[in-house]
Protein backbone atom coordinates (compact mmCIF):
# COMPACT_ATOMS: atom_id res chain seq x y z
CA UNK A 1 0.00 0.00 0.00
CA UNK A 2 2.40 2.76 1.17
CA UNK A 3 5.91 3.16 0.28
CA UNK A 4 7.18 3.05 3.65
CA UNK A 5 7.63 -0.75 4.74
CA UNK A 6 4.53 -1.64 7.22
CA UNK A 7 6.10 -1.90 10.52
CA UNK A 8 5.39 -5.38 11.97
CA UNK A 9 4.45 -3.90 16.01
CA UNK A 10 2.10 -1.35 14.08
CA UNK A 11 0.47 -4.57 12.60
CA UNK A 12 0.57 -6.41 15.84
CA UNK A 13 -0.97 -3.16 17.50
CA UNK A 14 -3.57 -2.59 15.09
CA UNK A 15 -4.67 -6.01 15.07
CA UNK A 16 -4.86 -6.55 18.86
CA UNK A 17 -7.04 -3.49 19.39
CA UNK A 18 -9.27 -4.96 16.98
CA UNK A 19 -9.34 -8.37 18.66
CA UNK A 20 -10.20 -6.14 21.93
CA UNK A 21 -12.75 -3.97 20.10
CA UNK A 22 -15.03 -7.01 18.82
CA UNK A 23 -17.89 -7.58 20.68
CA UNK A 24 -19.92 -10.11 18.54
CA UNK A 25 -18.09 -11.53 15.45
CA UNK A 26 -16.18 -10.71 12.24
CA UNK A 27 -18.95 -8.78 11.17
CA UNK A 28 -19.35 -6.73 13.79
CA UNK A 29 -15.62 -6.01 13.62
CA UNK A 30 -15.55 -4.05 10.44
CA UNK A 31 -15.89 -0.79 11.49
CA UNK A 32 -13.38 -1.15 14.40
CA UNK A 33 -11.07 -2.56 11.17
CA UNK A 34 -12.17 0.08 8.96
CA UNK A 35 -10.74 2.57 11.24
CA UNK A 36 -7.43 1.38 11.81
CA UNK A 37 -6.41 -0.05 8.53
CA UNK A 38 -8.08 2.18 6.02
CA UNK A 39 -8.13 5.35 7.99
CA UNK A 40 -5.27 5.39 9.93
CA UNK A 41 -2.60 3.00 8.23
CA UNK A 42 -3.94 3.09 5.11
CA UNK A 43 -3.00 -0.34 4.35
CA UNK A 44 -6.28 -1.04 2.54
CA UNK A 45 -8.76 0.78 0.56
CA UNK A 46 -12.62 0.20 1.60
CA UNK A 47 -13.41 -1.86 -1.53
CA UNK A 48 -10.16 -4.01 -1.00
CA UNK A 49 -11.67 -4.83 2.68
CA UNK A 50 -14.68 -6.10 1.44
CA UNK A 51 -13.25 -8.19 -1.13
CA UNK A 52 -11.37 -9.55 1.94
CA UNK A 53 -14.85 -10.56 4.05
CA UNK A 54 -16.23 -12.16 0.58
CA UNK A 55 -13.21 -14.30 0.39
CA UNK A 56 -13.07 -14.93 4.26
CA UNK A 57 -16.56 -15.73 4.16
CA UNK A 58 -16.39 -18.34 1.81
CA UNK A 59 -12.80 -20.09 2.52
CA UNK A 60 -12.09 -22.41 5.79
CA UNK A 61 -11.56 -20.47 9.49
CA UNK A 62 -12.82 -17.53 11.12
CA UNK A 63 -13.75 -14.36 9.00
CA UNK A 64 -12.19 -11.63 11.20
CA UNK A 65 -8.99 -13.69 11.74
CA UNK A 66 -8.97 -14.41 7.58
CA UNK A 67 -8.88 -11.11 7.47
CA UNK A 68 -6.82 -10.47 9.13
CA UNK A 69 -4.52 -12.57 7.69
CA UNK A 70 -5.10 -11.38 4.49
CA UNK A 71 -4.23 -7.53 5.57
CA UNK A 72 -0.91 -8.97 7.19
CA UNK A 73 0.19 -10.30 4.19
CA UNK A 74 -0.75 -8.06 0.94
CA UNK A 75 1.25 -5.55 3.53
CA UNK A 76 3.98 -7.40 4.81
CA UNK A 77 3.82 -10.85 2.99
CA UNK A 78 4.24 -14.32 4.79
CA UNK A 79 5.60 -13.16 8.10
CA UNK A 80 3.18 -10.14 8.29
CA UNK A 81 0.42 -12.53 8.17
CA UNK A 82 1.32 -14.04 10.91
CA UNK A 83 2.05 -10.79 13.39
CA UNK A 84 -1.48 -9.90 12.25
CA UNK A 85 -3.16 -13.00 12.99
CA UNK A 86 -1.45 -13.25 16.45
CA UNK A 87 -2.24 -9.77 17.36
CA UNK A 88 -5.79 -10.64 16.62
CA UNK A 89 -5.91 -13.55 18.72
CA UNK A 90 -3.50 -12.42 21.25
CA UNK A 91 -6.29 -10.16 23.57
CA UNK A 92 -8.59 -13.18 23.71
CA UNK A 93 -5.90 -15.56 24.87
CA UNK A 94 -4.80 -13.48 27.70
CA UNK A 95 -8.69 -12.21 28.25
CA UNK A 96 -10.15 -15.57 28.90
CA UNK A 97 -7.10 -16.87 30.71
CA UNK A 98 -7.02 -14.58 33.03
CA UNK A 99 -10.65 -14.38 33.44
CA UNK A 100 -11.53 -17.46 33.11
CA UNK A 101 -11.88 -18.82 36.42
CA UNK A 102 -14.12 -15.60 37.06
CA UNK A 103 -15.80 -15.38 33.36
CA UNK A 104 -19.32 -17.28 34.80
CA UNK A 105 -19.54 -15.52 37.75
CA UNK A 106 -18.63 -12.61 35.76
CA UNK A 107 -21.66 -13.23 33.31
CA UNK A 108 -24.11 -13.24 36.19
CA UNK A 109 -22.73 -9.87 37.37
CA UNK A 110 -26.08 -7.15 36.87
CA UNK A 111 -23.10 -4.31 36.04
CA UNK A 112 -21.24 -6.19 33.55
CA UNK A 113 -24.61 -7.33 31.84
CA UNK A 114 -25.94 -3.96 31.83
CA UNK A 115 -22.29 -2.94 30.25
CA UNK A 116 -22.56 -5.49 27.65
CA UNK A 117 -26.18 -4.58 26.88
CA UNK A 118 -25.09 -0.76 26.28
CA UNK A 119 -22.16 -2.09 24.28
CA UNK A 120 -24.28 -3.83 21.86
CA UNK A 121 -26.51 -0.69 21.59
CA UNK A 122 -22.94 1.35 20.06
CA UNK A 123 -21.94 -1.80 17.95
CA UNK A 124 -25.29 -1.82 16.61
CA UNK A 125 -25.07 2.01 15.57
CA UNK A 126 -21.32 1.11 14.29
CA UNK A 127 -22.21 -1.37 12.02
CA UNK A 128 -24.99 0.41 10.22
CA UNK A 129 -23.02 3.63 10.12
CA UNK A 130 -20.50 1.34 8.21
CA UNK A 131 -22.96 0.36 6.02
CA UNK A 132 -24.18 3.67 4.72
CA UNK A 133 -20.35 4.57 3.86
CA UNK A 134 -19.81 1.27 2.33
CA UNK A 135 -22.89 1.67 0.17
CA UNK A 136 -21.69 4.25 -2.36
CA UNK A 137 -18.44 1.75 -2.53
CA UNK A 138 -20.09 -1.16 -3.55
CA UNK A 139 -23.36 0.19 -5.03
CA UNK A 140 -22.27 1.08 -8.44
CA UNK A 141 -25.05 0.23 -10.74
CA UNK A 142 -28.04 -1.20 -11.07
CA UNK A 143 -27.13 -4.82 -11.19
CA UNK A 144 -25.01 -4.07 -7.75
CA UNK A 145 -28.05 -2.46 -6.25
CA UNK A 146 -30.16 -5.62 -6.93
CA UNK A 147 -27.65 -7.64 -5.59
CA UNK A 148 -27.63 -6.37 -2.56
CA UNK A 149 -31.27 -6.00 -2.23
CA UNK A 150 -31.61 -9.87 -3.22
CA UNK A 151 -29.07 -11.24 -1.28
CA UNK A 152 -30.75 -9.51 1.81
CA UNK A 153 -34.03 -10.89 0.98
CA UNK A 154 -32.58 -14.47 0.57
CA UNK A 155 -30.68 -14.03 4.05
CA UNK A 156 -33.52 -13.10 6.05
CA UNK A 157 -36.55 -14.73 4.34
CA UNK A 158 -35.52 -17.75 2.88
CA UNK A 159 -32.10 -18.18 5.86
CA UNK A 160 -29.71 -18.90 2.86
CA UNK A 161 -26.27 -19.99 3.93
CA UNK A 162 -23.93 -16.80 3.09
CA UNK A 163 -21.31 -19.19 1.82
CA UNK A 164 -24.20 -19.38 -1.36
CA UNK A 165 -24.92 -16.02 -1.38
CA UNK A 166 -21.22 -15.14 -1.97
CA UNK A 167 -20.52 -17.77 -4.43
CA UNK A 168 -23.82 -17.04 -6.74
CA UNK A 169 -22.81 -13.32 -6.55
CA UNK A 170 -19.23 -14.15 -7.77
CA UNK A 171 -21.13 -15.88 -10.81
CA UNK A 172 -23.25 -12.84 -11.33
CA UNK A 173 -20.17 -11.67 -11.87
CA UNK A 174 -18.58 -13.93 -13.83
CA UNK A 175 -21.90 -13.47 -16.46
CA UNK A 176 -21.44 -9.68 -16.34
CA UNK A 177 -18.16 -9.97 -17.35
CA UNK A 178 -18.67 -12.34 -20.63
CA UNK A 179 -22.07 -10.42 -21.32
CA UNK A 180 -20.07 -7.19 -21.69
CA UNK A 181 -17.10 -8.80 -23.61
CA UNK A 182 -19.46 -9.98 -26.11
CA UNK A 183 -20.93 -6.79 -26.28
CA UNK A 184 -17.81 -5.21 -27.31
CA UNK A 185 -17.18 -7.87 -29.56
CA UNK A 186 -20.34 -6.96 -31.69
CA UNK A 187 -19.71 -3.45 -31.39
CA UNK A 188 -16.43 -4.10 -32.80
CA UNK A 189 -17.84 -6.36 -35.50
CA UNK A 190 -20.20 -3.81 -36.55
CA UNK B 1 -0.22 -36.16 24.26
CA UNK B 2 -3.16 -34.11 24.99
CA UNK B 3 -1.96 -30.64 23.61
CA UNK B 4 -0.95 -32.22 20.35
CA UNK B 5 -4.45 -33.90 19.94
CA UNK B 6 -6.13 -30.42 20.68
CA UNK B 7 -4.02 -28.80 17.86
CA UNK B 8 -5.36 -31.78 15.74
CA UNK B 9 -8.73 -31.26 16.72
CA UNK B 10 -9.06 -27.63 16.48
CA UNK B 11 -6.52 -27.22 13.54
CA UNK B 12 -9.91 -29.56 12.21
CA UNK B 13 -12.17 -26.82 13.06
CA UNK B 14 -10.79 -24.69 11.23
CA UNK B 15 -10.20 -26.10 8.60
CA UNK B 16 -14.19 -27.26 7.76
CA UNK B 17 -15.98 -24.46 9.40
CA UNK B 18 -16.50 -21.95 7.04
CA UNK B 19 -18.47 -18.70 7.56
CA UNK B 20 -17.45 -17.50 10.85
CA UNK B 21 -17.63 -18.13 14.60
CA UNK B 22 -20.85 -19.95 14.62
CA UNK B 23 -19.67 -22.48 12.04
CA UNK B 24 -17.48 -24.03 14.44
CA UNK B 25 -20.15 -24.77 17.20
CA UNK B 26 -21.12 -27.98 16.22
CA UNK B 27 -17.35 -29.39 15.64
CA UNK B 28 -17.21 -28.06 19.19
CA UNK B 29 -19.90 -30.51 20.45
CA UNK B 30 -18.67 -33.54 18.64
CA UNK B 31 -14.99 -32.76 20.28
CA UNK B 32 -16.63 -32.78 23.47
CA UNK B 33 -18.78 -35.82 22.86
CA UNK B 34 -15.77 -37.64 21.36
CA UNK B 35 -12.56 -37.04 23.60
CA UNK B 36 -14.91 -36.34 26.93
CA UNK B 37 -13.15 -33.37 27.53
CA UNK B 38 -16.20 -31.20 28.42
CA UNK B 39 -20.37 -31.59 28.32
CA UNK B 40 -22.80 -30.66 26.11
CA UNK B 41 -23.97 -28.00 29.01
CA UNK B 42 -20.57 -26.72 29.72
CA UNK B 43 -19.84 -26.03 26.29
CA UNK B 44 -23.21 -23.76 26.45
CA UNK B 45 -21.99 -21.95 29.24
CA UNK B 46 -18.64 -21.19 27.22
CA UNK B 47 -20.20 -20.20 24.01
CA UNK B 48 -22.28 -17.51 26.48
CA UNK B 49 -18.98 -16.48 27.56
CA UNK B 50 -17.16 -16.30 24.39
CA UNK B 51 -20.42 -14.51 22.83
CA UNK B 52 -20.03 -11.60 25.88
CA UNK B 53 -16.24 -11.03 25.63
CA UNK B 54 -14.28 -9.10 23.54
CA UNK B 55 -12.59 -11.05 20.71
CA UNK B 56 -14.17 -13.00 17.47
CA UNK B 57 -16.53 -15.70 18.99
CA UNK B 58 -14.19 -18.88 17.45
CA UNK B 59 -11.24 -17.56 18.99
CA UNK B 60 -12.76 -17.21 22.45
CA UNK B 61 -14.37 -20.84 22.10
CA UNK B 62 -10.80 -22.48 20.93
CA UNK B 63 -8.72 -20.84 24.15
CA UNK B 64 -11.77 -21.10 26.38
CA UNK B 65 -11.99 -24.62 25.35
CA UNK B 66 -8.37 -25.42 25.65
CA UNK B 67 -7.63 -23.90 28.99
CA UNK B 68 -10.54 -25.53 30.49
CA UNK B 69 -8.63 -28.48 29.02
CA UNK B 70 -5.10 -28.29 29.63
CA UNK B 71 -4.62 -24.87 31.19
CA UNK B 72 -2.53 -21.90 29.97
CA UNK B 73 -0.67 -24.42 26.88
CA UNK B 74 -3.73 -25.25 26.29
CA UNK B 75 -5.55 -22.47 25.53
CA UNK B 76 -2.38 -21.44 23.04
CA UNK B 77 -2.26 -24.67 21.17
CA UNK B 78 -6.01 -24.75 20.51
CA UNK B 79 -6.11 -21.40 19.23
CA UNK B 80 -3.38 -21.67 17.38
CA UNK B 81 -4.69 -25.32 15.54
CA UNK B 82 -8.24 -23.19 14.98
CA UNK B 83 -6.04 -20.17 13.31
CA UNK B 84 -3.58 -22.32 10.96
CA UNK B 85 -5.73 -23.63 8.29
CA UNK B 86 -6.78 -20.30 7.78
CA UNK B 87 -3.32 -18.84 7.84
CA UNK B 88 -2.18 -21.30 5.02
CA UNK B 89 -5.28 -21.32 2.53
CA UNK B 90 -5.42 -17.64 2.75
CA UNK B 91 -2.35 -16.40 1.62
CA UNK B 92 -2.59 -19.17 -0.88
CA UNK B 93 -5.46 -16.82 -1.95
CA UNK B 94 -4.24 -13.22 -1.33
CA UNK B 95 -0.96 -14.65 -3.50
CA UNK B 96 -3.42 -15.60 -6.25
CA UNK B 97 -5.33 -12.79 -6.16
CA UNK B 98 -2.43 -10.20 -6.19
CA UNK B 99 -1.37 -11.95 -9.36
CA UNK B 100 -4.71 -11.45 -11.08
CA UNK B 101 -6.29 -8.58 -9.46
CA UNK B 102 -6.04 -6.21 -12.64
CA UNK B 103 -7.71 -9.43 -14.38
CA UNK B 104 -11.19 -7.85 -15.91
CA UNK B 105 -12.63 -11.33 -15.11
CA UNK B 106 -11.49 -10.78 -11.49
CA UNK B 107 -12.10 -7.22 -11.07
CA UNK B 108 -16.30 -7.85 -12.12
CA UNK B 109 -16.19 -10.85 -10.12
CA UNK B 110 -15.10 -8.44 -7.41
CA UNK B 111 -16.93 -5.67 -8.23
CA UNK B 112 -20.12 -7.93 -8.01
CA UNK B 113 -19.20 -9.74 -4.54
CA UNK B 114 -19.09 -6.50 -2.46
CA UNK B 115 -22.97 -6.02 -2.45
CA UNK B 116 -23.22 -9.39 -1.55
CA UNK B 117 -21.26 -9.06 1.80
CA UNK B 118 -22.86 -5.46 1.95
CA UNK B 119 -25.86 -7.41 2.57
CA UNK B 120 -24.23 -10.02 4.76
CA UNK B 121 -22.89 -6.74 7.05
CA UNK B 122 -26.57 -5.60 7.09
CA UNK B 123 -27.94 -9.26 8.15
CA UNK B 124 -25.10 -9.14 10.81
CA UNK B 125 -26.72 -5.83 12.39
CA UNK B 126 -30.56 -7.32 11.70
CA UNK B 127 -29.45 -10.25 14.37
CA UNK B 128 -27.78 -7.95 16.54
CA UNK B 129 -30.36 -5.67 16.54
CA UNK B 130 -33.10 -8.05 17.35
CA UNK B 131 -31.60 -8.99 20.40
CA UNK B 132 -30.85 -5.65 21.56
CA UNK B 133 -33.81 -3.73 21.03
CA UNK B 134 -36.57 -6.34 21.74
CA UNK B 135 -37.36 -7.68 25.12
CA UNK B 136 -38.60 -11.07 25.89
CA UNK B 137 -42.12 -10.31 25.13
CA UNK B 138 -40.96 -9.17 21.64
CA UNK B 139 -41.43 -4.92 22.48
CA UNK B 140 -39.38 -2.45 21.75
CA UNK B 141 -36.76 -1.31 24.66
CA UNK B 142 -37.34 2.62 24.12
CA UNK B 143 -34.16 3.21 26.28
CA UNK B 144 -31.53 1.34 23.70
CA UNK B 145 -33.54 2.78 20.71
CA UNK B 146 -33.23 6.18 21.05
CA UNK B 147 -30.20 5.58 22.14
CA UNK B 148 -29.45 4.03 18.70
CA UNK B 149 -30.39 6.54 17.17
CA UNK B 150 -28.43 9.43 18.77
CA UNK B 151 -24.83 7.27 18.49
CA UNK B 152 -25.94 6.69 15.06
CA UNK B 153 -26.29 10.22 14.26
CA UNK B 154 -23.03 11.27 16.27
CA UNK B 155 -21.26 8.83 14.27
CA UNK B 156 -22.39 9.77 11.45
CA UNK B 157 -21.52 13.82 11.78
CA UNK B 158 -18.00 13.42 13.87
CA UNK B 159 -16.61 10.71 11.49
CA UNK B 160 -13.11 11.10 13.41
CA UNK B 161 -13.94 9.89 16.71
CA UNK B 162 -12.67 6.36 17.30
CA UNK B 163 -14.87 3.57 17.50
CA UNK B 164 -13.45 2.62 20.86
CA UNK B 165 -15.57 6.17 22.07
CA UNK B 166 -18.79 5.16 21.15
CA UNK B 167 -18.17 1.74 22.82
CA UNK B 168 -17.19 3.02 25.70
CA UNK B 169 -20.80 5.48 25.67
CA UNK B 170 -22.70 2.18 24.73
CA UNK B 171 -20.68 0.72 28.44
CA UNK B 172 -21.95 3.44 30.45
CA UNK B 173 -25.72 4.16 29.01
CA UNK B 174 -25.75 0.66 29.55
CA UNK B 175 -24.85 0.62 33.29
CA UNK B 176 -26.71 4.33 34.33
CA UNK B 177 -29.87 3.74 31.81
CA UNK B 178 -30.05 -0.08 31.16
Amino acid sequence: MSDKKTSLVDLFISFAKCGVLTFGGGYAMLPILEREVVTRHNWATSEQMLDYYAIGQCTPGLIAVNVSTFIGYTTRGLLGAVVATLGMIFPSLVIITALASVLTALQSNIYVAKAFAGIRVAVCALMLSAVIKLARKAISNVPTAIIAVAALALEILLKVSPVIIVASAGLCGVAAFMIEKRRNKQEENT
Amino acid sequence: MILLRLFFEFFKTGLFSIGGGMATVPFLFDIGARTGWFTASELSNMIAVSESTPGPIGVNMATYVGFKTAGIPGAVIATLGLVAPALIVIVIVANILSRFKDNPAVKSVLKYLRPAVMALILFAFYQLAALTFLDEQNKIVISSTIAFIVLLACMLRFKKVHPIIWIATGAVFGIIAL
